[in-house]
């Protein structure tokens, strides 16, 4: 129904024919945002398909990630070993299939430690300020002076190599990131009227945190915990490929690369295929991210 | 103006005592002993007692501590390798040039190209040329650094023979860590400069500008970058210390004998003056660099050095706020 | 009234379209500006006139603006495309013949922007570059305009920022060293720097204190007449449109529901729309208890009905009024009304 008829409206009914009609909240807006956007999709169904190769690994994988064969070592790429093999034998297409079971994961759990833990940090600085968000302030400053690089290293090298270790020098890293954006995002929504309106009629601290400032801080967190995966996973496999956190015979992609560099010359498939599978899942985490940006943040298309 | 920047310089102090105090810390926590890394395994126990005795092993931690600190501040002493037994900050000396060079370059580098690519993106926004850029900007963001440095490697060294694949002291041996560590600096700065310059033609005053009946290109240039400039120096800041935290890699996979490879080998070692003496360098490095990126925010916003300069006793800005609580 | 026009719009549309919708911002609107008349533009936020203004000066953000139609003539030049729009995907030589007009288009809109029509933008507090020095801001519209050295033009806007009231020396200082009121003068002096033939000026005082308000539409009125510029005061205050205007448009939704001289819309309003906008003014002559509001909201732009856009609002309408869009109807010589009901048996 309109004055005149255009070519875009037409296109646009017959798009809309098919919308479901409803109450529209915040949330569906930014998802119908997502959903359109082909680029943000793309993402999420290689984050997904990633996480099935993690989940299905056992089936997945026609090799044990341990299983040398030295009958078969340094194989180019062939249809026995898709990605070849290792100076061991290892097959590394199964090695690479497993290796799916720590980026992602420890990837996602930092970011998690580092949101609840920096997350909310920031938001107590933000809200209650002076002196509180000079002292936590002052901290992260001297955070923020280690290069993260080196703090993951140096931590990782007092902790010793392992799982927890890895995980617990990445959150460490990433908190300060957290801090900060969580930190400003509170910022923008802190002096509004109904968080003074709110403190007038006596609701309590925690609750005007929790009930007004997170949820408008909400697509700002999600943005940078999406941001915070991807560069997490870049930093394990920085640490692996280093030689600190997960070595071999671990099969995370940055300790298989690790291995192979030194057979690079003869042997670059060993060093080609852990390195695309980080690259695709950093991508992946950024084109979702990217995507989650502009449907959050609608004034930016 | 003079006395926002030593406000500034002498937050140095208090930032980089806290450092200290972690890495201090962090050395305190880690198990082992170090008189048996600088002592041959053949060692009596009286040798080892001596050794305790004069490194402090002995004293309270906070003695330790304090010893440290005065060390630093008055003698510049971070403590003796145990693997070569040279003191740290000599080795560190040695070093540092070939980082600093790597990652001034790089820079130097990356805002030459990046910010062109920002711009010229966020002009053509949704044009074939910005689904390009943006996309090679997210492409050079996702790849691992060392996995991009063995490719090229094997790319111009072993197989077209362009390039040393190695550092090894000629010009030709700096172009291949320069070319990958500016690849990720390129896709951070030119992707920071899109959205700021998207924000930025988006503002009241571009559309002044146009109804001037300016060209479009004096437009974006004059109004537009000028507007920019604050994010893009706040992108040299925070790249150059990114690029001294990632010397490390770049550095272990070229074999440069720079900073970055010294804590690397260090750490591999469990070497901890070393590790300790890398980190506070470059710690001390990146703060004095965040300091200059402040001082240049003023001379590139107006608003801000009217802010500053004005005598008023009102509230305390919060850059200023923040030296006051720091110290 | 056989004097040439200065500016004539005729049945302009214009849409805002994106994947999610098709905003009608612009619905046939025509109007007419005589040199050295200033025509009031009086509507709700979001009634279009600001994209009117804009389309004017070839400033529409494409995309996602989209001229349906329509012809803006400026002192006998077309200003908006004539060449059809290219309809499929290859039609090549369409598409290359449009492109080469609109890039002409283009070319020739820079030599009236900022010189012949200038346009005042609504918040002074944005408008002005904020890392450029306000007196540059002035000088750079009269170096691209005038062909003046830089001394010259230094010299000039000096002149041209205390014709508003702003002391010379404050040349070389930042926008915000300025108060609001007088950043807006600034923006007045850029306007007015080449002195040109028409002044869109965009709610110039609504993001100005009271006080400020008059000073600055005194003065704005004042200079107008020292140059004898013509100016569209797009507004939505009557008492600004009373003080210096010689006729008036009232939009509503995207449309000209009104025009005609201040007589005619101060003491005859005829469309519900003005009527109403007027009961809910306070009159100082006439003793009332209480203001009489508009009720309900102007229809979202996204979605106008076929018929009658003021239909769901309007104190008079009658079954009838759903049947189609009223055409403007000429009551009195110049009075044009969009309306069924208050028009019936007044056509002329």
């Amino acid at each position: 129904m309109s004055k005149i008829n255009t070519p875009a409206m037409e296109k646009l009914k017959k798009k809309n024919k098919y919308n479901e009609s409803g109450v529209s909240t915040p949330g569906k807006e930014a998802w119908k945002r997502l959903r359109r956007n082909k680029t943000a999709m793309a993402g999420m169904l290689i984050i997904l398909f990633l996480l099935a190769v993690a989940v299905l690994a056992d089936v997945i994988a026609p090799y044990g990630y341990r299983d040398q064969d030295y009958s078969a070592v340094m194989q180019p790429p062939s249809a026995a070993h898709l990605f070849g093999t290792d100076n061991l034998g290892r097959d590394i297409f199964s090695r690479c299939v497993y290796g799916a079971r720590y980026s992602l994961p420890i990837g996602v759990i930092c970011v998690l430690i580092g949101l609840v833990i920096g997350g909310g940090l920031g938001l107590v600085a933000a809200y209650f300020g002076g002196h509180t968000d000079n002292i936590i302030m002052r901290i992260i400053d001297v955070i923020q002076a280690i290069p993260s690089t080196m703090l993951c290293i140096a931590l990782v090298a007092i902790l010793g190599n392992g799982m927890w270790q890895l995980i617990v020098a990445i959150a460490a890293g990433s908190i300060q990131g957290m801090t900060k954006s969580v930190r400003a995002a509170i910022f923008m929504v802190r002096n509004n009227e109904y968080v003074d309106s709110s403190k007038s009629i006596g609701v309590s601290d925690g609750k005007i945190m929790l009930r007004h400032l997170v949820p408008n801080a909400v697509g700002m967190i999600v943005i940078n915990a999406v941001g915070g995966v991807s560069s997490n996973i870049l930093t394990i496999s920085t640490l692996s490929y280093i030689g600190v956190g997960l070595v071999s015979p671990t099969p995370e992609w940055g300790a298989i690369l690790s291995e192979g560099k030194t057979y690079m010359t003869v042997a670059p498939y060993m060093v080609l295929y852990p390195g695309l599978m980080i690259a695709i899942t950093v991508v992946a985490f950024n084109l979702f991210g990217n995507g989650l940006r502009d449907a959050l943040d609608p004034r930016m298309k | 103006m003079t006395k926002y920047i030593l406000k500034r310089i002498l937050y140095i102090i208090p930032v980089m005592f806290g450092v200290i105090v972690v890495v201090f810390l962090m050395k305190a926590a880690t198990p082992g002993d170090p008189v048996l890394e600088l002592l041959p395994a053949t060692a009596t126990e009286e040798q080892k007692d001596a050794m305790r005795e004069e490194l402090g092993l002995n004293d309270p931690l906070p003695i330790q501590f304090v010893d440290y600190v005065v060390g630093i501040v008055t003698r510049g002493d971070l403590g003796t390798s145990y693997k070569t037994k040279q003191p740290v900050m000599t080795e560190i000396l040695q070093r540092l040039p070939n980082t600093l060079i790597v990652a001034v370059l790089a820079m130097a580098l990356s805002q030459v190209i990046a910010t062109p690519l920002g711009i010229l993106a966020a002009v053509k926004q949704n044009t074939w040329i910005d689904n390009l850029i943006v996309f090679f900007t997210m492409v050079g963001a996702s790849l691992p650094t060392f996995w991009l440095a063995l490719m090229l490697i094997d790319l111009f060294s072993v197989r077209l023979h362009l390039v040393p694949s190695m550092y090894n002291g000629t010009v030709a041996g700096w172009v291949l860590p320069i070319i990958v560590v500016s690849f990720g600096a390129i896709s951070q700065t030119a992707k920071g400069v899109r959205t700021n310059m998207l924000e930025i033609i988006r503002q009241d005053y571009i559309r002044t500008a146009r109804a001037k009946g300016q060209k479009e290109s004096i437009v974006i240039f004059k109004h537009g970058f000028g507007n920019t400039l604050i994010p893009v120096i706040a992108g040299i800041g925070s790249g150059l210390s990114g690029q001294l935290g990632g010397a490390l890699i770049v550095e272990t996979v070229f074999a440069i004998p720079g900073v970055g490879k010294y804590v690397a080998d260090a750490v591999t070692a469990r070497n901890f003056p070393a590790v300790q003496g890398g980190v506070i360098v470059l710690a001390f490095i990146c703060t004095i660099i965040s300091i200059l990126v402040d001082v240049m925010y003023t001379v590139a916003d107006p608003r801000l050095k009217t802010n500053l300069m004005a005598p008023a006793k009102k509230k305390k800005s919060s850059k200023a706020a923040a030296a006051n609580g720091g110290a | 009234m056989s004097e040439k026009n200065l500016l004539s719009v005729r049945d302009l549309v214009v849409h805002y379209e994106t994947d999610e919708a098709v905003t009608e911002a612009v619905n046939d609107v025509s109007f007419d500006i005589k040199p050295g008349e200033i025509l009031g533009m009086v509507g709700e936020t979001g009634a279009g006139k600001t994209t009117i203004g804009m389309s004017i000066m070839g400033l529409l953000p494409k995309p996602p603006a989209h001229v349906i139609s329509g012809s803006i003539v400026f002192e006998g030049e077309e200003l908006l495309p004539t060449s059809p729009e290219p309809k499929k995907l290859f039609d090549f030589a369409i598409r290359r013949k449009r492109r080469h007009e609109e890039k002409g288009l283009e070319r020739m809109l820079r030599t009236i922007r900022g010189k012949k029509i200038t346009m005042m933008f609504q918040d002074p507090m944005t408008a002005l570059n904020p890392v450029m020095y306000v007196g540059d801001q002035i000088s750079e519209v009269l170096k691209i305009h005038e062909n003046l050295s830089d001394a010259d033009a230094v010299k000039r806007a000096c002149e041209i920022l205390e014709m508003v009231g702003i002391p010379a020396n404050r040349y070389k200082e930042y926008p915000h060293q300025f108060s609001g009121g007088m950043k807006q003068r600034v923006v007045i002096a850029i306007a007015l720097a080449c002195k040109p033939d028409l002044i869109i000026a965009d709610e110039p005082t609504t993001a100005l204190d009271v006080t400020i308000q008059a000073q600055v539409l005194a003065m704005m009125k004042d200079l107008q007449q020292k140059l004898g510029t013509a100016m569209i005061l797009i507004t939505h205050d009557f008492g600004v449109v009373a003080d210096i205007c010689d006729r008036c448009v009232v939009v509503y939704a995207g449309e000209i529901v009104e025009s005609g001289n201040l007589t005619h819309i101060f003491d005859n309003p005829m469309h519900p729309y003005t009527r109403g906008l007027f009961g809910s003014l306070p009159n100082l002559e006439v003793d009332t208890e209480r203001l009489t509001p508009i009720e309900g909201l102007m229809p979202n732009p996204m979605n106008l009905l076929p018929y009658c856009s003021f239909f769901t609002r309007c104190k008079e309408k009658c079954d009838d009024c759903m049947k189609g869009n009223p055409k403007l109807v000429e009551v009195e010589p110049g009075h044009l009304v969009r309306c069924f009901v208050t028009t019936a048996g007044k056509e002329k």
